[in-house]
């Protein structure tokens, strides 16, 4: 092969979710939520950081705003995992964030974990195992924004904002509003990027 | 044992640079140097080419551990000699802290033997002054003066004569037979568990301070002491700046004192304890970069009469373990020319005329080394170091001829090199290399 | 962060983010489950050359709440007392797979000469050496002082330094390696510090020190600092000349009755009294200033296990050495 030969140009990233098309995906999810559960009773929602955290607090506010005997603030925490994944060896350092809940615990509750994107598993295994220790949930479901296959253990998302079929070469972005910004300027977006450029 | 009589070959040099003055050929013949001036030609005579290389009288150490006897593990007179030759030494003081301690004329005498067997350079025994350097008796001064070993040279070095009265008689007693007595200066009491030289680094370290006064105020005592029983007084591995001044003050008052200093103490301070690597652990201390300028400046002036190694060799073990745990000293035989380079002469500070002061002239002198440290001129004796100023080499202490690992020049790259060492006549380095010891008369 | 060997080396974004992950630690204890699976197959030994058995538990209890397995070694009245030396014992403990050497040693330097000697391959954490370092103390300490700061402020600690703090450390700073650590930390996060001790106390060198050297105990509380650190006074000391005798010291430099009071006459509400313990009742503490509410000497032993366990975690959490050279994006 020549090496001469031009690089293939990177692809660009392209946005597969703008703003109101996770807007839109939320909403869904909340109403999903509250159909499964019946209603909001028990319902604790769990935020994986970083930005797990920032998307339950949007569906605890959608389904507050749908059942006025909620208070967002007192059904959302958030679980750091950290100290429950496989792979801390094959990982710069990482510190702690810390590990809220709601007052109510969350014995007996129905915890809703809530995930940006949903790969390989890993990280909700990691979940699952630093949800037993704090405690024994009822029933314990999954929300993601966006999965995007390749698992590599039997786990299954219960509520999906987007599936998108990629290949492991590509990278799935998030950017939220409340964790990201692009040039100054806060976004809400999800884009694929190519790794391989 | 080789049958040529190898002192009856002659050597020419040719076109060394005499010191610091100009180039000139020297013819050297059974063991002296017989003829010197330029385009000498002698028929039979092994032809050395030194173009470019300087020419000094061959270096003595006043101030060298062979570790022999007991020691064997750390060097032996024959490893240690070796070294003494490739680092340009035709003559070095081996000191007294062997096991037996050399406070007798049989223990010099042995020592003294064993130089003369290896051959590779001038073993001078230096005699303890009290016994086992315990600092309580004198030793048989008068006895190891009066061996074939003819010690002139004594000291408790590694242990200071700190008992006053002891060292006002060592001085007192050694003027009977010339002799001189080497100090070390350290206080016991003010360097009790001493690790370091105390200040800002030993403060942040956590580690027991060696105060510069411990040095200090012993030299101080003792200048004192020799001036009033009028008697010579050498003192070993000068380390701090308040001690050039005491010497300085004392050589202005007449008093019969010479100063030596280490070439680590010429440029290592005591910022590089703080890798607590304890290759540079040492006695005296590294001090700090004032102290070092102060040494310099005192060396240049002449108030420090000497380089000495205080070459201190010792097993791996020794130094592979607690910086509190490990031994003192550094090796220095075959670094010290080049380090006396490097701080002094490539500083500007001295001439290679002041290296032939400083590295034999004077040694030699204050050991009393009849046939040692002679001008390079017809009838001198043939000791002779062939330096490349400007050969430049990395230290590996593996390669040494040492076998002591613990040179703290480990890694870095130094100026000069020995090419050739004349021991009486005969090259025992040849081309960098050791060539072959020379053959005492008579055995 | 390869070693934790001193507070001198240690940046402000390392130290702040120990601390800060010091706080989850914490709030890992508070829980029922009091463990992590963090270190799970990890080996963390125990290498100590000093009694102490404080600082051992403490290292033992912060290790296994993080799933390590955890050897004790007591290298005094051991191989080690009878000739075998630290390189030996060193290349033992990596023959056994340690991945952590908590070491604690008589002599000063010892842990940074095994973290540089290439003798072994495991993360070494100081755990006090000689009269140089004690860094897991210092850093305890500085918890501590943040979370009283912090509450005194209003603030939460988490990502906070301590700007404007002013501590007192007081007692035999010349030989306590608490001290050190203590200043060089301080000063990274920002608090101004005195140091209070007899002059035979203090290194020769303290003047390049980045603090206020004072010899008067009741000047220094008058001038209203935030926080008082009592250091512990070593028996040897008191047969060296060093001070005429305990009764003299404890009356100038021992926080007695009188100095409880004056810090309340001084105004000052919020002073804490900290002593890295073990304490010499009676000599540089009263029994009165140890058990008063200003007293922070439990909450240091509690934060000990937090801040272990955070230095613990970050020590072997990080990519090992030996991993690819490709790093895997953290993808979820």
């Amino acid at each position: 092969m020549s090496t001469s030969a031009a690089a293939p140009s990177p692809q660009p990233a392209r946005v597969v979710l703008a703003e109101a098309d996770i807007d839109r995906a939320l909403t869904r999810i909340a109403h999903e939520i509250l159909e499964a559960n019946k209603g909001s009773k028990d319902l604790v929602l769990l935020g994986i950081p970083r930005r797990g955290y920032p998307l339950a607090r949007r569906l605890a506010a959608k389904i507050a705003a749908t059942d006025p005997g909620v208070k967002a603030e007192n059904i959302t925490g958030q679980l750091d995992v950290t100290m429950f994944r496989d792979d801390l060896k094959r990982q710069p350092t990482r510190a702690p964030l810390p590990t809220q809940l709601p007052a109510t615990g969350i014995d007996d509750k129905v915890v809703v974990l809530v995930d940006d994107v949903l790969y390989s598993g890993r990280t909700i295994r990691a979940a699952l195992d630093a949800l037993v220790d704090l405690g024994r949930p009822r029933i314990v479901r999954l929300a993601v924004l966006v999965d995007r296959g390749h698992r590599e253990l039997p786990i299954r998302a219960d509520h999906v904002g987007k599936n998108l079929p990629t290949s492991s070469a590509e990278k799935v972005r998030v950017r939220l509003a409340e964790t990201d910004s692009v040039d100054g300027r806060p976004v809400n977006e999800v884009v694929i990027e190519d790794r391989t450029a | 044992m080789s049958a040529t009589p190898n002192e009856a070959t002659a050597y020419l040099v040719k076109g060394a640079a005499i010191g610091s003055g100009a180039a000139a050929d020297l013819l050297i013949r059974n063991g002296v140097i017989t003829e010197t001036g330029t385009g000498l030609s002698v028929a039979g005579a092994t032809v050395i080419d030194a173009e470019g290389l300087v020419a000094v009288p061959g270096m003595v150490d006043l101030h060298t551990h062979l570790r022999e006897p007991g020691r064997e593990d750390a060097e032996t007179v024959e490893t240690g000699s070796r070294a003494a030759a490739l680092g340009g030494f035709t003559a070095v003081h081996a000191m007294a802290n062997s096991s037996p301690v050399a406070d007798t004329a049989g223990v010099v005498e042995q020592v003294y033997t064993l130089g003369r067997k290896a051959g590779w350079t001038d073993v001078r025994p230096v005699g303890a002054v009290t016994i086992g350097l315990a600092g309580e008796r004198l030793a048989e001064l008068g006895a190891m003066a009066d061996s074939r070993a003819r010690v002139r040279v004594f000291s408790d070095d590694g242990i200071c004569v700190h008992d006053p009265v002891l060292m006002r008689r060592a001085l007192e007693y050694v003027k009977a037979f010339d002799g001189v007595i080497a100090q070390h200066a350290q206080e016991p009491r003010l360097t009790d568990g001493a690790q370091m030289n105390e200040g800002d680094v030993s403060a942040v370290l956590g580690m027991t301070g060696w105060p510069a006064v411990a040095e200090e105020s012993i030299i101080a005592r003792d200048v004192l002491l020799a001036q009033h029983v009028d008697s010579r007084l050498h003192v070993c591995h000068v380390s701090t700046a308040g001690s050039v001044e005491i010497i300085r003050w004392a050589k202005q008052r007449g008093i019969k004192v010479t100063a030596e200093v280490t070439p680590h103490h010429l440029w290592l301070t005591d910022e590089l304890v703080r890798s607590y690597d304890p290759v540079y652990k040492v006695n005296p201390p590294l001090r700090t970069d004032e102290d070092v300028q102060a040494l310099r400046a005192g060396l240049a002036d002449g108030t420090i009469d000497i380089i000495g190694t205080d070459h201190a060799p010792h097993p791996s073990e020794a130094k592979e373990c607690e910086w509190a745990q490990a031994a003192m000293g550094m090796t220095g035989l075959e670094t010290a020319l080049s380090v006396v380079q490097h701080t002094m002469i490539e500083s500007g500070l001295i001439g290679w005329d002041d290296f032939a002061r400083i590295t034999s002239r004077m040694p030699a002198q204050i050991g009393r080394l009849q046939d040692q440290g002679q001008p390079l001129e017809a009838g001198s004796a043939a000791n002779i170091t062939l330096i490349d100023p400007a050969a430049r080499w990395t230290v590996e202490p593996n390669k040494m001829a040492t076998m002591g690992r613990n040179s703290p020049f480990a890694g870095r790259e130094l100026p000069g090199r020995v090419v050739a060492t004349f021991y009486q006549g005969h090259p025992t380095v040849l081309d960098g290399s050791l060539n072959t010891p020379r053959t005492a008369e008579g055995e | 962060m390869r070693h934790l060997l001193s507070t001198e080396d240690l940046g402000k974004d390392d130290a702040v983010r120990i601390l800060d992950t010091a706080e989850e630690m914490a709030a890992v204890s508070d829980r029922e489950v009091k463990k992590l699976p963090v270190l799970r197959g990890r080996t963390v030994v125990n290498l100590f050359f000093e009694d102490s058995t404080r600082t051992r538990i403490s290292f033992e209890a912060a290790a296994k709440r993080l799933s390590a397995d955890v050897i004790n070694f007591a290298a005094k009245g051991s191989s080690v007392s009878k000739g075998e030396s630290l390189k030996d014992t060193a290349q033992t403990l990596e023959a056994m797979g340690a991945d952590a050497v908590v070491i604690r040693h008589w002599a000063s330097g010892a842990p940074a000469r095994l973290a540089a000697s290439g003798w072994i391959d495991a993360a070494v954490v100081n755990a006090g050496d000689g009269t140089h370092e004690h860094p897991t103390q210092a850093l305890l300490d500085a918890f501590t002082m943040r979370r009283n700061w912090a509450r005194i402020n209003g603030t939460a600690s988490p990502g906070t330094d301590l700007s404007g703090m002013k501590v007192a450390i007081v007692g035999d700073v010349l030989h306590s390696r608490v001290a050190r650590s203590n200043l060089w930390l301080l000063r990274t996060l920002g608090a101004d510090v005195t140091m209070v001790a007899p002059p035979t106390l203090l290194p020769v060198g303290v003047a390049k020190w980045p603090c206020t050297v004072s010899y008067d105990l009741d000047e220094t509380l008058a001038a209203g600092p935030d926080a008082v650190m009592m250091l512990r006074l070593q028996g040897e000391r008191m047969n060296a000349a060093f001070f005429p005798s305990t009764r003299e010291y404890s009356r100038r430099w021992g926080f007695d009755d009188r100095r409880l009071q004056a810090l309340d006459s001084h105004g000052l509400k919020e002073t804490i009294i900290m002593h890295p313990g073990p304490m010499n009742r009676g000599l540089e503490i009263s029994a009165a200033a140890a058990d008063s509410p200003r007293s922070t000497v439990l909450q240091q032993v509690r934060n000990g296990v937090s801040v272990r366990m955070a230095a613990l975690y970050l020590l072997l959490s990080g990519e090992t050495h030996a991993a690819p050279a490709t790093i895997q994006e953290a993808q979820r």
